[in-house]
């Protein structure tokens, strides 16, 4: 069967996505010790979201359906442990899903890896590297993963360093001789090189200076309008997420709590005041256990979707 | 699965991990020479068993000379072939160590292209290394080579790496799901093939269950046909003994072991076991 990306579809369509992890058990003797104790005082070892202790696990992602249309910059906010990366890497055939289904240009991304794999590519917050190898040799392993020849490689690596702001010294010298923040510049630059049409970021700026930041933005920006790129992207940095996303997912405990343009979210919450800003929404809708609560509009929050 | 293999890419995406592992011995160079250190003192230290097996047994018919020669193809064999195994199940190890293995594995790379350019890395690699020790210990024990049959001993050599290959193939996978042992039950591998294939002795001395064990093991039928190649100068056209063995447990292993370390990424896919960090 042949199998083709079709362009015209939406670049990221996810239905009712789910995806739990099994928690490492405790070894036998806590647990049995922490049983002996229980008899005694009535409190359980059991612990993580849901599950007995037989069958512990936590649901990193539950139940998550989103559509990303071509051309767009999609975001995806959420606190620490909400399943950001789980999603990030189910889309990028890192992760198989236990429930539903993931499309990327209309094909599904467990059925057609190889054909999805070739128009993709992700940066996550680590930025991973042979570390003794050098940034033009790491890309260039990179790029003829993909295909590249050596000299196609070299160039465009040498383009790409140079426009992220990388001195020309450092593409020859060991990768763990340079700071995080120019590692994941190269990281960034691994994954503009192979010119993805979707593009999955996953905390790209984490690490990076303002300036940097402002530069990856800036390319971000760039691939989109003059490559035809399609960006998924996470983020903590609520500016960012408001200047460059056209809409935005606010993930929870592995859920879409809400889904809407920067300025449709900030309608969403109403302040006596001062105008809501994206941090204000962050907060009031993954915020259950803040203290001071009421700070905030009691009223409840109407999902869009 | 194979059928529209696209040859130029295949070659350019093989290319990719032959470049990119030379250029890790380049940055590694101390730890290669070490590791040169360490193999010839211990490929001595085992010769040196035949030079002293006179001395050893007080027996004095002992013919010395082919001893240390039978124990010296035995080590540099067992060398190469453990090299070998070493490089390509070290393959997944080092990636995780590294943390570069999901995005090795997000590349739109077929798993039989990536072992093709792993094993092509891992034969040239091991044969120079081999190479290097055997020609210093010919050398040191001035050792008289002049009726061996070197190339046939080089197509049974070839042809064994094979079958190391879909062995090596399979055991990389450990650490894929035993995210921290995964190493170390590589080591447990290698030890009961050292064991089992008669590296240093005829298998005839084992017991029989480990003899029959010994016929299944490629490393048994290299060790045999390099040491009839070199020892009594068998002609290469009475080599295939050896030869058509290893080319079938290769030819049968290859596809086994894309098969095994594919089921294997499917398992650690489903179960979250290449995640680092983020
Ligand atoms: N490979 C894994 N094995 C087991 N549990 C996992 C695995 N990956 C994620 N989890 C769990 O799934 C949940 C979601 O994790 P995830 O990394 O997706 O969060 P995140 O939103 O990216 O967080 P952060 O903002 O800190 O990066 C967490 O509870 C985490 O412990
Ligand atoms: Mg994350």
């Amino acid at each position: 069967m042949k199998a083709a990306i079709d362009r015209n579809q939406d670049a990221l369509n996810v239905r009712n996505v789910t995806k739990r992890f099994k928690v490492s058990k405790p070894p036998f003797w806590t647990r049995w010790r922490a049983q002996k104790g229980a008899t005694g005082n009535g409190s359980t070892a059991s612990g993580g979201r849901g599950g007995d202790a037989g069958m512990q696990g936590v649901v990193a992602i539950g139940g998550v359906s989103l559509d990303v249309h071509r051309g767009e910059i999609y975001g995806i906010l959420g606190p620490n442990g909400s399943g950001k990366s789980t999603l990030v890497r189910m889309l990028s055939t890192l992760l198989i899903p236990d429930e539903g289904q993931v499309l990327v240009f209309g094909l599904d991304v467990v059925r057609h890896e190889m054909e999805v794999k070739r128009v993709i590519n992700r940066v996550s917050v680590d930025a991973a590297f042979f570390k003794k190898l050098s940034p033009l040799e790491n890309l260039l392993y990179g790029a003829r993963l993909y295909g590249m020849t050596g000299g196609e490689a070299r160039r465009k690596s040498i383009d790409i360093l140079g426009r992220l702001g990388l001195e020309a010294r450092s593409y020859t010298q060991p990768m763990d001789e340079m700071s995080r923040g120019m590692q994941q510049k190269v990281a960034i630059a691994r994954a503009f090189l192979t010119q993805p049409i979707l593009l999955l970021l996953d905390e790209p700026t984490t690490g990076l200076d303002p300036r940097s930041k402002y530069e990856v933005q800036e390319f971000v920006n760039e691939l989109r309008d003059c490559h035809d790129a399609t960006i998924l992207i996470t983020t903590h940095d609520m500016g960012e997420a408001d200047r460059l996303c056209d809409r935005i997912a606010i993930l929870d405990e592995g859920r879409i709590v809400a889904e809407d343009t920067p300025a449709g979210l900030k309608r969403l919450i109403r302040r006596n005041g001062h105008e809501p800003t994206l941090e204000d929404v962050f907060m009031q809708l993954t915020g259950k256990k803040l203290s001071g609560a009421e700070e905030f509009d009691p009223e409840p929050v109407e999902v869009a979707n | 699965m194979f059928a529209r293999l696209n040859l130029r890419t295949e070659v350019l995406q093989s290319y990719a991990f032959v470049a990119r592992n030379f250029n890790l011995i380049k940055r590694y160079w101390g730890w290669e020479l070490v590791w040169l250190a360490y193999s010839t003192a211990t490929s001595l230290a085992v010769v040196f068993i035949g030079e002293g097996s006179a001395l050893i047994t007080g027996a004095e018919d002992i013919d010395t000379s082919y001893f240390v020669l039978y124990l010296l193809l035995g080590t540099l064999v067992w060398g190469f072939l453990s090299g070998l195994f070493n490089d390509i199940s070290e393959m997944i190890q080092w990636e995780r160590w590294e943390g570069t293995i999901e995005y090795t594995l997000m590349a739109p790379v077929h798993r039989f292209t990536q072992i093709i350019g792993q094993a092509g890395f891992a034969v040239l690699h091991s044969l120079l290394f081999t190479m290097t020790i055997g020609v210093a210990m010919i050398i040191f024990f001035s050792l008289d080579l002049s009726d061996a049959n070197l190339f046939g001993a080089l197509l049974v050599l070839l042809a064994g790496s094979l079958s190391l290959v879909s062995l090596g193939v399979m055991a990389s996978i450990l650490p894929l799901l035993y995210t921290e042992r995964g190493t170390q039950m590589t080591h447990i591998v290698q030890a009961f093939l050292l064991l089992i294939s008669g590296v240093y002795y005829p298998i005839e001395v084992l017991p029989s269950v480990l003899q029959t064990l010994a016929r299944v093991s490629p490393v048994y039928y290299v060790l045999n046909g390099i040491r009839s190649a070199v020892l009594e100068g068998t002609p290469t056209s009475e080599l295939w003994g050896y030869i058509v063995p290893l080319l079938i447990i290769g030819v049968v292993g290859m596809p086994l072991g894309v098969w095994v370390f594919r089921q294997a990424e499917l398992y650690a896919k489903r179960h979250g076991k290449l995640k680092r960090v983020g």
